[in-house]
């Protein structure tokens, strides 16, 4: 397909669209629809309306700010205990669920994948929660004596009915001296799961930076780093980790996979922050950098060419024996990302790919799907800001749909008119498009594959995507009744 | 690093001698007792297996830990789902819905429609109302659904939001575009009960709201009505209509997602399947209704026994004997004698039990799930002599439900070897199975981490089960659905005696190919 012929059949989507809206929607979602090229003095990129309040009653994709700070901020520092305060529901629903790998004995030292929750009846509503969270707290310190640490992650009603959680953590801290934060991550605050990851950074600002006592003692080098939003989603971060020990660094702490208290607190010892997913932890690095005087550094390890370009600028803030061990870390696994590319690219070349996932992933997979030959022709953020769009921008290599807070009707429409060979996105996307026979991969959870991050990850990511791609499933889609007779 | 010819994923990746090293170097950074002390882990991991940690356990009262229930809207979602070409509607923030969907999508791997109405901090303020008016007209725009099924989360309850005047104010409002939509509603407060009563909060809701009053019922005295519960076994809602169907094609069932969950691939449409909503607006006139979870359906018998004046019935067709009272009362409904091919499906259950008996018998099993899902499972491990130890309902009701189950547990010979445990949670189960230990467990996928904790295998039968596929798909209802039981169950037990058995020269004396 031509460059043009793609811009038009893109720009023709948009319209068709948003002709099934009410007026006022219509009016709405048009300032979150666009096309972007890598030409274009000031496509979408620049100008779509983001991080504004979903259309109601249309099926969004986004999350609540407590599944902001829960499940994504809070909720992997293994060796604390992070409470669902308010209704049963929310603990539940948000388990398990994002494959944040960790090390540990659980339900002694590590508590990731357990479900603590307050489990609101109408009492506690109309009453109060205080008394019972407090007490809470007594039986968690009792019965988990092993755990460094609490934190209340607050539900809807929380807020609403006006209990002060922060008194209790408080009080709660200084009869024990057991760390304590009660974090207002109320779903109903903010428009998405965006809110509670700045909301999460704020008490990890307020509580933890001010914790000197693990930093005390703590002996630094001049190569110490601390990884920085990356979540452990089937063992991301320790596929990253590797790569950076390889350099010749020391990775000091990893926020928040597999991490734990003392990786937090003693982050502020780092002598650079590594960032890999911006949106949900800038905050925090920023105001390290503020606070402490640690720059902080944006990296992407998705894909060989991404990987080393990530490689050299983070090599290029140290000293020359790293940049040169560096280069031997890239000499070395360059081979093997070179046979892997040659291995799958024959495969996977031209293939093109629409993407709709949050965080950093619209942009940062582009080039590992790049890498591999393959063409991205749309992406957008669940939950992105402006800023995002921005540096989605230096990723384009084509004509590309920009979709911000896509809700479901946008999705399967775009995917209709634009046939894209593969669709990468949620759970809640996978099961419509593989009824249409379409491949599908979540990228939320690596379709319980992974590592993606790194090159040993590429291997994985290459493989992956070929198994999705080229699997003889999708043949089966149309019976062999119906399938045209060749050269009838 | 990668082996170009054996490219393996984190599963294997990681057990790699450099990524060992990675790991092991870590710990150096990490400072939480697993790895400053090992000896104290193991100490309080020990301790967490005796009788002085399950005394304190159980005696919690604030903190739930692994809960074995969810919250109220999910099963009003469900209850939408079950009907023809309808939209689920939650009033609320959108993230109680991303969860919801996510929720049912991981469990039968397939999509689930619902919207919200995207209720934020404004709302908060000021109520939902604004959101409410541009919500249905949108959702109408967009998904052009017959019917809208609108429920509420804990924000919309906490502030009150009354949704019989935001709908009212919402249809005024819309220029005629909702006129042709039936909209029924039910608040839902996610601080009371669970996804159970959700769902009967729904269902009751629907039925009043659609159906006429009283003084115009019409009685079609062949008809009977019947509505499934809580039922995440599509495969059940399947053979619970085959049986009906033999007896009458006038029994109808009432909230039937077995399509919704199940669509073929080659296309994607939003609806499949469900009650006709025109069958939906006559329930009022059936003779009877049939409810197959007692538990699931409370408020739901209170308006159809007492403002409907119509025979309500409740039947738990799980396991032999729930079977045959089913079956028995279709026959009493409609005067029809039990059919042949009934008779032939009940005598293949049994002929099945007595093959496979002895494995099953004398087995301590720990089983956790939903009330009505427990009182049949328990009824069938009885009839197979095997010993339900420890019956654990996080979402047990405080009226008549252990009675229930004591009158099934007295059926046994081993009676007093059976515990039940009502609102206790997966965290106070793990105490049991440790001072008090079973040979296997049955429930959802939250029982893999006891797995793990207590190595006591583990049959997955419940909701949700995430980890293994299809089995969703059959049926745990009806005789057929008990030969389903019994298979999952017998064959588990087999696994294990396998599992045991194969140590070359040392335990595969009794790895037998015969069993």
């Amino acid at each position: 397909m031509g460059p043009e012929t793609l811009e038009s059949l893109q720009t023709e989507a948009i319209e068709e669209i948003l002709e099934a809206y009410p007026a006022k929607a219509k009016k709405n979602r048009a300032k979150h629809l666009g096309v972007d090229t890598p030409e274009g003095v000031k496509g979408s990129c620049d100008t779509t309306r983001s991080n504004k309040q979903t259309v109601p009653g249309v099926m969004s994709q986004r999350g609540c700010a407590y599944a902001g700070s829960k499940g994504v901020v809070w909720g992997p520092i293994k060796d604390m205990i992070h409470i669902s305060h308010g209704p049963i529901g929310c603990g539940q629903y948000s388990r398990g669920g994002r494959r944040n790998y960790y090390i540990g004995t659980t339900g002694v030292d590590t508590f990731v994948t357990m479900n603590f929750s307050t489990d609101f009846n109408e009492k506690d509503i109309v009453f109060g929660g205080d008394k019972k969270l407090k007490k809470a707290l007594e039986e968690i310190d009792d019965l988990f004596p092993l755990n460094n640490g609490v934190s209340i992650q607050s539900e809807c009603p929380i807020g609403l009915i006006g209990d002060d959680i922060q008194a209790v953590a408080k009080m709660h801290k200084k009869e024990t001296g057991h760390q304590t934060v009660a974090v207002s991550c109320e779903g109903f605050r903010g428009v998405s799961q965006s809110l509670g990851h700045h909301i999460a950074n704020d008490m990890i600002r307020d509580h933890v930076m001010p914790d000197t006592s693990h930093r005390k003692d703590f002996e630094s080098t001049p190569y110490d780093v601390a990884i920085i939003g990356d979540y452990n989603i089937g063992g991301d971060a320790w596929s990253t980790r590797i790569l950076l020990e390889e350099m010749g660094l020391r990775v000091i702490a990893q926020w928040s996979g597999d991490a734990t208290y003392k990786e937090l607190a003693i982050a502020p010892k780092a002598k650079l922050n590594l960032l890999h997913c911006y949106r949900s932890m800038n905050y925090i690095s920023r105001h390290m950098e503020q606070e402490f005087g640690i720059p902080w550094l944006e990296y992407n390890f998705f894909g060989p060419s991404k990987t080393t370009e990530s490689l050299r600028k983070i090599a290029s803030c140290f000293d020359e024996k790293i940049q040169e061990q560096t280069e031997k870390v890239i000499a070395k696994y360059t081979a093997m990302t070179d046979a892997v590319i040659a291995k799958y690219k024959p495969m996977l070349e031209g293939k093109k790919v629409m993407l709709y996932v949050g965080g950093l992933r619209p942009r940062h997979v582009i080039g590992a799907y790049e890498d591999l030959g393959m063409e991205v022709i749309g992406t957008g953020y669940e939950f992105g800001h402006g800023d995002d769009y921005k540096r989605t921008k230096e990723d384009l290599k084509r004509s590309t749909l920009i979709y911000d807070d896509a809700n479901e009707y946008e999705l399967e429409e775009f995917v209709k008119k634009l046939r894209p060979d593969l669709v990468a996105a949620g759970v809640k996307e996978k099961y419509v498009f593989q009824k249409m026979g379409l491949p599908f991969r979540q990228m939320h959870s690596w379709d319980y594959s992974g590592p993606y991050h790194g090159y040993d990850a590429f291997a994985i990511f290459a493989k992956d995507m070929d198994l999705a791609m080229n699997s003889p499933v999708w043949d089966h889609t149309t019976a062999p009744w119906e399938k045209e007779e060749i050269g009838a | 690093m990668q082996d170009i010819d054996n490219i393996v994923n984190g599963q294997k990746l990681f057990l790699k001698p450099e990524y060992q090293e990675v790991l092991k170097n870590k710990k150096e950074f990490e400072g939480n007792a697993g790895s400053v002390n090992p000896e104290k882990v193991s100490e309080i991991q020990k301790w967490t297996e005796s009788w002085e940690y399950r005394e304190k356990n159980l005696a919690r009262e604030a903190i739930t830990v692994n809960p074995a229930k969810a919250c109220q809207p999910l099963g009003a979602v469900m209850v939408g789902l079950g009907f023809e070409n309808t939209m689920p509607y939650v009033h609320g923030s959108h993230g109680c819905v991303a969860y919801f969907r996510t929720y049912f999508t991981r469990h039968f791997k397939e999509p689930t429609p619902c919207v919200s109405d995207s209720m934020s901090e404004s709302a908060a303020v000021f109520g939902g109302l604004a959101n409410m008016k541009d919500g249905l007209r949108n959702c109408n725009a967009l998904y052009k659904p017959d019917m809208i099924a609108v429920s509420t989360t804990c924000m919309a309850e906490v502030i009150g939001d009354d949704l019989n005047a935001f709908i009212t104010g919402a249809r005024e409002n819309a220029e005629g575009e909702l006129d042709n939509i039936e909209i029924p509603y039910a608040h839902t407060p996610s601080f009371v009960g669970s996804h159970i009563t959700g769902y009967d909060n729904m269902m009751k809701s629907t039925l009043e709201q659609l159906n006429p009053t009283r003084a115009e019922r019409v009685v079609d005295e062949e008809r009977i009505n019947i509505i499934p519960g809580f039922e995440p076994y599509l495969g059940s809602l399947k053979e619970i209509k085959n049986i009906s169907k033999m007896f009458s094609d006038k029994i109808v069932m009432i909230g039937d997602h077995e399509e919704q969950w199940d669509t073929g691939a080659g296309e994607y449409k939003l609806y499949a399947g469900g009650t006709k909503i025109e069958d939906a607006k006559t329930a009022i006139n059936a003779n009877a209704t049939i409810s197959l979870q007692k538990y699931s359906s409370i408020a739901t018998a209170k308006t159809i026994k007492n403002k409907w004046k119509q025979t309500f019935e409740t039947c738990n067709p799980i396991g032999l004997s729930g079977t045959d009272a089913f079956v028995m009362k279709l026959s009493e409904l409609t005067g029809k004698e039990v059919p042949e091919e009934l008779k032939n499906q009940r005598a293949k259950l049994v002929d099945a039990m007595q093959d496979s008996y002895p494995y099953m018998h004398g087995k301590k099993i720990a089983i956790w799930g939903d009330p009505d899902f427990l009182l049949g499972l328990v009824s069938f491990l009885v009839e197979m002599g095997s010993i339900p130890t420890h019956i654990v309902c996080h979402n047990a009701p405080r009226k008549g439900w252990q009675a229930d189950m004591e009158a099934i547990l007295a059926k046994s010979n081993r009676a007093d070897e059976c515990n039940i445990w009502p609102n206790k949670d997966l965290w106070a189960l793990r105490s049991l199975l440790f001072t008090e230990p079973v040979d296997f467990m049955i429930g959802n996928v939250y029982g893999k981490e006891l797995y793990r904790d207590t190595k006591i295998p583990l049959i997955r039968i419940g909701f949700p089960i995430f980890d293994r596929h299809h089995l969703h798909r059959y049926s745990m209802s009806g005789y057929e659905g008990g030969i389903n039981l019994l298979t999952w169950i017998t064959n588990g037990i087999l696994d294990q005696l396998d599992e045991e058995t194969k140590d070359i020269a040392e335990t595969d004396y009794f790895f037998d190919s015969v069993r």
